[in-house]
């Protein structure tokens, strides 16, 4: 298609086959303090070409403050960025591959959408009529031509996003950088967006690194990702290796929804002393003293609360081994009514041997072994 | 005591019961409680202020009596003619407003990095000092302040004085336009700057980083982005720094050697008591100021105020 053709990163150029094409942004030990306040405490990052890289973690986490590393906006305090294996310590911002779309989308207000778009490539010198036909090519592709005249005060909320992405991407920039950007659109236009930012990643081969707090983003969308809290990395991985493998205990809470069972509650069921963890849809709830199937580990405890929510239900289970599980089980044949009563009730808790994991409670070393 | 009986109102005492349904009425009158909160206001624009400007704009119509100076209702064009035929009144007219303009071009290329250090680039304890700084001159007289220049400026004052211990010789800025455009620009300063400032510390950094980041260097986000998005506040500030200059007459006499409108009126109403011709040539600031307004509004510059 000759749309995305005009837009193809003009740097990709065929390398070398026999050497290893080095990484498109790569964080080295990468340290930020703010006087006091350690943002980034030492994070080692490796992001491939024409990867959809997420940096996943809670506010404060450091991931934007990495992303505004890589971008140029922040200088390290310690520790080395590469991008396409260059070091770009003390290279300013402008001087940089990369184009960020911002979470506020910090488009011009003064300027019409188009003049937004324009902007990089005049400010580049790129002459008339390549620029010309470059505009026209990101306002069409992102859906963009008819508003093209319009301020950024006069589009919704969606369209602006588009803008913000469109200026990025007509700069053909080796990796464009995502802080945050659907933030703020309502989630039938987020889903929506979501799809479209995939497509748009995959049609241009374009490498992006994509900051979220928002955990079944950053699943749906990634190749990789990586979670961070407290300005260290917890674990990087595929979307499945991080949902199914949890490294740590905080991996397993903040990706989906996750039990942790501390020491002295996974010794007594799983006869080993470390903590472990289960997420809620593994585990099946059966009446009291049921038997467990094959490789089914089990433990008994009373419903404590019953959440209706439509399609399934969420119990909180106390376990009698001390502690706590959250299970869900699809509403296949049950009514509200039924499932309501169940609070008080004692009930067996069963799951696959291969469903929990043992974790490490704090970051540190990561154990991924199986419970056995 | 049971729920239902805590939950009754105490009983209503007379004031009360009287501040409750004034309360009410207030509540279902929207336009009353309008009328209420801006009617004193709204009499005090149109009667004083707006009917003392149809007046100036009816006297300047009649003329005097040249023998006995009393003012005659007779409705005629002759002070305008008056105005138009003597060469002087257009010189002072021309004079003053291009005093005005090049006071107003000296704040706004002074206010502008004052403002942009200090809304963008200063520490908040540093933003804190300057922003008094500022506007600290303010807290002092008018006439002081214009006092303090005549020292510095006159032939033997301070300016000279120093240009002589370090062999400079000597300039002679007392009395003069020179002074006086020294002596506004200083004087209307801190009106351009703080809306300036305004402007520019309303920009988000994001916007400029977004500039940076599209590969512009800091002169080309300055003139692109930051300077266009800043120019409604630049001209809020400069509507200050031009109304004060053209309405002045007190600086003119105290450090300039030349004449404004406003020493023309005040002679025109204080000494000759022709007050239908000192009407007629208050039209002409009121005619440049409307037209400066109306260009201001275009510029959007109401909205940054």
């Amino acid at each position: 298609m000759t749309a995305s053709r005009a837009l193809e990163p003009l740097s990709a150029v065929s390398q070398p086959l026999a050497a290893p094409a080095p990484a498109e942004v790569r964080l080295e030990n990468v340290r930020k303090t703010f006087g006091e306040i350690v943002a980034v405490a030492g994070v080692d990052l490796e992001v491939r070409e024409g990867e959809f890289f997420s940096l996943l973690g809670p506010s404060g986490c450091g991931k934007t403050t990495c992303l505004r590393m890589i971008a140029g906006f922040e200088e390290p305090t310690a520790g080395r960025i590469l991008l396409h294996g260059k070091d770009v310590s003390g290279s300013p911002a402008y001087e940089r591959d990369v184009n960020t779309v911002f979470q506020d989308y910090a488009l011009f207000p003064h300027m019409s959408v188009r003049e937004n778009v324009e902007y990089g490539l005049m400010v580049k010198r790129v002459g008339g009529q390549e620029r010309r036909q470059r505009v026209t090519e990101a306002l069409r592709m992102m859906r963009l031509d008819r508003f093209d005249r319009r301020k950024p005060g006069e589009l919704s909320g969606g369209q602006r996003q588009r803008v913000a992405l469109a200026r990025a991407i007509v700069n053909q920039p080796r990796v464009l950088l995502l802080d945050e950007p659907l933030g703020a659109l309502d989630l039938k236009l987020r889903q929506a967006m979501q799809i479209e930012l995939k497509s748009i990643q995959e049609r241009l081969s374009m490498t992006f690194i994509y900051v979220t707090h928002d955990q079944e983003e950053a699943l749906t969308m990634s190749d990789r990702l990586a979670v961070m809290n407290q300005g260290r990395v917890e674990q990087v991985g595929t979307p499945a290796e991080v949902y199914e493998r949890p490294a740590t205990g905080f991996v397993a809470g903040f990706v989906g929804a996750s039990n942790v069972l501390s020491g002295d509650a996974a010794s007594a069921i799983t006869g080993q002393r470390h903590a472990i963890t289960v997420r809620p849809e593994k585990i099946r709830l059966g009446v009291a003293g049921e038997q467990p199937h094959g490789q089914e580990v089990s433990t008994p405890g009373v419903v404590r609360d019953v959440v209706y929510v439509g399609a399934f239900t969420r119990y909180v289970v106390d376990l009698d081994a001390g502690g706590e599980l959250v299970v869900l089980q699809q509403n296949l044949a049950m009514s509200s009514m039924d499932v309501l009563q169940a609070r008080g009730r004692r009930v067996s808790l069963f799951w696959d041997r291969q469903h929990s994991r043992v974790i490490s409670e704090s970051g540190g070393n990561q154990k991924q072994e199986e419970v056995g | 005591m049971g729920v239902g009986e805590r939950l009754k109102p105490p009983p209503p005492s007379a004031v009360g019961a009287l501040r409750h349904r004034v309360g009410g009425v207030l509540y279902r009158a929207p336009l009353l409680r309008l009328a209420l909160l801006l009617g004193p206001v709204v009499l005090w624009m149109v009667v004083i202020y707006l009917g003392s400007l149809a007046l100036l704009f009816i006297t300047s119509f009649w003329s005097q009596d040249s023998v006995t100076g009393a003012i005659v209702q007779n409705w005629g064009l002759t002070n305008y003619q008056f105005l138009l035929q003597e060469d002087v009144y257009r010189t002072i007219a021309i004079r003053t407003v291009g005093i005005a303009i090049a006071v107003t071009l000296t704040d706004v290329a002074l206010a502008i990095p004052i403002a942009y250090y200090a809304a963008r680039i200063a520490r908040p304890r540093l933003r804190t000092f300057l922003l008094l700084s500022m506007v600290l001159p303010l807290w002092s007289s008018y006439l002081v302040r214009v006092y303090a220049w005549r020292t510095i400026l006159s032939g033997d004052g301070v300016l000279n004085w120093t240009l002589h211990q370090i062999h400079l010789g000597s300039v002679n800025l007392g009395f003069s336009r020179w002074s006086l455009w020294i002596v506004f620009s200083y004087l209307w300063l801190p009106y351009v700057t703080l809306p300036v400032y305004a402007a520019l510390e309303r920009i988000p950094n994001s916007l400029i980083e977004a500039s940076t980041d599209l590969g512009a260097r800091w002169l080309t986000t300055f003139r692109r982005v930051i300077l266009p998005i800043a120019i409604p506040g630049i001209v809020a500030g400069s509507i200050f720094a031009f109304s004060l200059t053209i309405g002045d007459y007190i600086a003119p006499d105290l450090v300039g050697d030349t004449e404004f409108i406003g020493n023309v009126i005040y002679q025109s109403v204080g000494i000759a008591n022709n007050i239908p011709f000192a009407a007629a040539y208050a039209i002409v600031p009121a005619l440049v100021m409307a037209i400066y307004l109306l260009i201001a509004r275009q510029l959007k510059a109401f909205e940054a105020l």
